[in-house]
């Protein structure tokens, strides 16, 4: 396996839960709520993944468990911001801080355990190919997910009639409202949806990429994922785009610790999150003038009884 | 009979104080709950978090070193929310005025110095905080960049760089390799107030911090601009106040003080810098300030809450062996319910008798 081949396949297990999350985010945005929770649901869906992936030894009902935690976390953020219409930014916070707390809780009995990573594809032939085979065909089955998520997103918001009453509860909750749609109704569902997919990115943490749970595993990942969703314009095709970018920094500077290149390890390790500033801020600047955020964006909607 | 809800024209002031409370009640009963399942009875497990630390006088002065920290964080976050900017990154900002008042420890370490060594790392602990908090703020304003996610990104490079110092350029050569500072000189130690316990000046420095922040908001044009930026932002345009400068007021001052905090961890509850110098302070903040409705003296409160919480949870841990986790349990839960009864208020819920139709006229 050459370096490159080797670079490559590891950008892309690191860019994939930064896929799934974003993603998920980028729907809940779409549809007029920002949910800064998606750490808090990442990580419980990878220390609820873990441990039902422990006690049950499938890996599926880890996954389930993983995505099935998201969504109940999500649940808690809905019934604050789109039941009570309170702040949003304060309830996704609350929602980060319970999780890292509670997911501690869960995983403390499951720390030091062990088990085998989830296997990747092997297609006969196909996968013997030489770089292209390893690289297309022999991921584990979360990359192939995460691609069908953005294209389905992708799809359902642009192609759909749905996506479109979606995008019209995120750009104006007013003008849906008064055409007769459910506001609230619609934006649970985007909310359910962002929830399942922090956690099954988090399943993918301790299912695949590193098969263990440690506590505060997901490193802020979720906090990248809001950035990334900010980088993408809301728009998909650009989150697959950045989610890579990121993971390929991550990775990069892994290799760079390994090679003992002579720059202190902590200047390394801070570059993910130093690019994250600086992409936000060039393609912040580069929108000035026209906005790409969703209208409503952050907005409480209640009809007024 | 039927329950009607309706909006509130108008939030009466008595509510707005017991919200809080019911906040508190709740997070109670939860807790309760939460202690059952953890196979702990739940008024053992309640008495351990929030009665036993007020029980003797070590621990109550443990509760004024860890609600100091948190009340100085929290009056400046408070300051920024209300005025309508999140600044989430007070953790960051803490870690670099710690790292910036220990430069001057570290500098005069081994000469002999006056009584000035201390106040200097004060002023450049808070100096340190406010520049690094600026960065955020002049994103913010300059290029449109989201503060809470520059703010929090901060945070981590923060932790980074302080790793980075304890283990490089500024390891004690005679720690045995551990990642840690020399021991500051007894001149860059905050001084003590008891001879037995870690209670120093900094507990009556951070009263200080909220008198002044409390006579600023209440009885100041500064505290009255702050206010009505994040109520009414159309109004503040047509007073001709600059948005800007005020979101940069607010970051330096939130900033200044988280870094003060910072030096308050370093040079009074630690004595030296090590890897990780704050439980979370930073982010528990943001619980106080809402906790104590984005008000000072609020603050106060709610930081010796806060702070019986994370004395709780370390009796908890060595009493009924539960992990410090639960701790943050608790805080969230709180977050939520603080939110949840602030909302509920909001409303009034009547039961009026009569058919569903309402002809009861």
């Amino acid at each position: 396996m050459t370096l490159l081949e080797a670079i490559l396949l590891t950008v892309i297990t690191a860019s994939t839960p930064l896929v799934i999350a974003a993603i998920g985010e980028l729907v809940v945005e779409r549809a007029g709520v920002v949910n800064l929770g998606v750490e808090g649901m990442m990580i419980m869906g990878a220390a609820c993944g873990f441990a039902a992936a422990i006690m049950t030894g499938s890996t599926f009902i880890g996954v389930l468990a993983g995505v099935g935690a998201g969504v109940a976390m999500s649940l808690i953020f809905a019934l604050l911001a789109l039941g009570l219409a309170a702040n949003q930014i304060a309830s996704g916070l609350a929602l980060t801080i319970f999780g890292l707390g509670l997911s501690g809780l869960v995983g403390a009995s499951f720390i030091g355990a062990k088990r085998e990573a989830m296997p990747k594809l092997d297609v006969p032939v196909l996968t013997d190919l030489p770089f292209v085979g390893p690289v297309v065909f022999g991921q584990d089955p979360f990359v192939y997910i995460s691609v069908l998520l953005v294209v389905s997103v992708w799809w359902f918001l642009t192609r759909t009639r749905a996506g479109l009453v979606l995008r019209a509860c995120g750009e104006n909750h007013t003008s849906a409202h008064a055409l007769g749609y459910r506001v609230l109704r619609i934006r649970l569902f985007a909310v359910m949806f962002g929830g399942g997919c922090a956690g099954l990115a988090g399943a993918y943490l301790s299912l695949a990429y590193t098969p263990f749970w440690s506590p505060g595993m997901t490193a802020g990942r979720g906090w990248i994922a809001l950035a990334i969703v900010v980088f993408a314009s809301w728009l998909p095709w650009r989150l697959l785009m950045g989610a890579y970018l990121f993971g390929g920094i991550t990775i990069l500077q892994l290799h760079a610790q390994g090679m003992g290149v002579r720059i202190p390890s902590q200047l390394l390790s801070a570059l993910p999150y130093l690019v994250t500033i600086v992409a936000l801020v060039v393609i912040s600047r580069r929108r000035s003038g026209w906005n790409a955020a969703p209208g409503a964006l952050g907005k409480p909607f209640s009809r007024d009884y | 009979m039927r329950l009607v809800i309706a909006r509130r024209q108008d939030v009466p002031g008595w509510l707005k104080l017991v919200s809080p409370l019911y906040a508190i009640a709740l997070t109670l009963l939860s807790g309760a709950a939460m202690f059952a399942a953890l196979g702990v009875s739940p008024t053992t497990g309640l008495y351990t978090y929030f009665v036993s630390p007020l029980t003797d006088a070590w621990a109550l002065q443990e509760v004024a070193v860890k609600a100091t920290p948190l009340v100085l964080i929290a009056v400046g976050l408070s300051l920024c929310y209300l005025s309508d900017n999140w600044n989430i990154g007070a953790e960051g900002q803490l870690v670099i005025g710690a790292v910036f008042g220990a430069a001057v420890a570290v500098a005069t370490h081994g000469a002999p110095n006056g009584p000035w060594v201390l106040p200097a790392m004060i002023v450049a602990g808070m100096v340190g905080g406010a520049l690094f908090a600026m960065i955020p703020a002049i994103l913010k304003t300059r290029f449109q960049a989201n503060e809470i996610l520059t703010s929090l990104m901060l945070v981590y490079v923060a932790e980074l760089l302080l790793d980075w110092l304890v283990r490089g350029p500024w390891r004690d050569p005679h720690g045995f390799n551990f990642p840690q500072t020399v021991m500051f000189e007894p001149e860059a130690q905050m001084t003590r107030l008891m001879d037995v316990g870690r209670l120093n000046i900094s507990a009556p420095l951070a009263l200080l911090v909220v008198a002044v922040a409390a006579i600023l908001l209440a009885r100041t044009l500064k505290g009255f601009e702050i206010r009505v930026v994040g109520e009414a932002p159309r109004a503040a345009r047509f007073a001709g106040w600059d948005p800007r400068t005020l979101t940069w007021t607010v970051f330096a001052i939130s900033g200044a003080l988280a870094g003060l905090a910072g030096v308050v961890e370093a040079s009074g509850t630690l004595g030296q810098l090590q890897p990780n110098i704050s439980p979370g302070y930073g982010f528990t903040a943001i619980i106080v300030a809402f906790l104590g409705r984005l008000n000072p003296i609020g603050c106060l409160a709610a930081a010796i809450f806060l702070a019986v919480t994370f004395i709780g949870g370390e009796n908890a841990q060595i009493a009924l062996r539960l992990p410090l986790d639960v701790t943050r349990v608790f805080q969230g839960m709180l977050l939520f319910y603080i939110l949840a009864c602030d909302a509920v208020i909001a409303f009034r819920f009547t039961i009026v008798r009569g058919d569903a139709s309402g002809a009861t006229a």
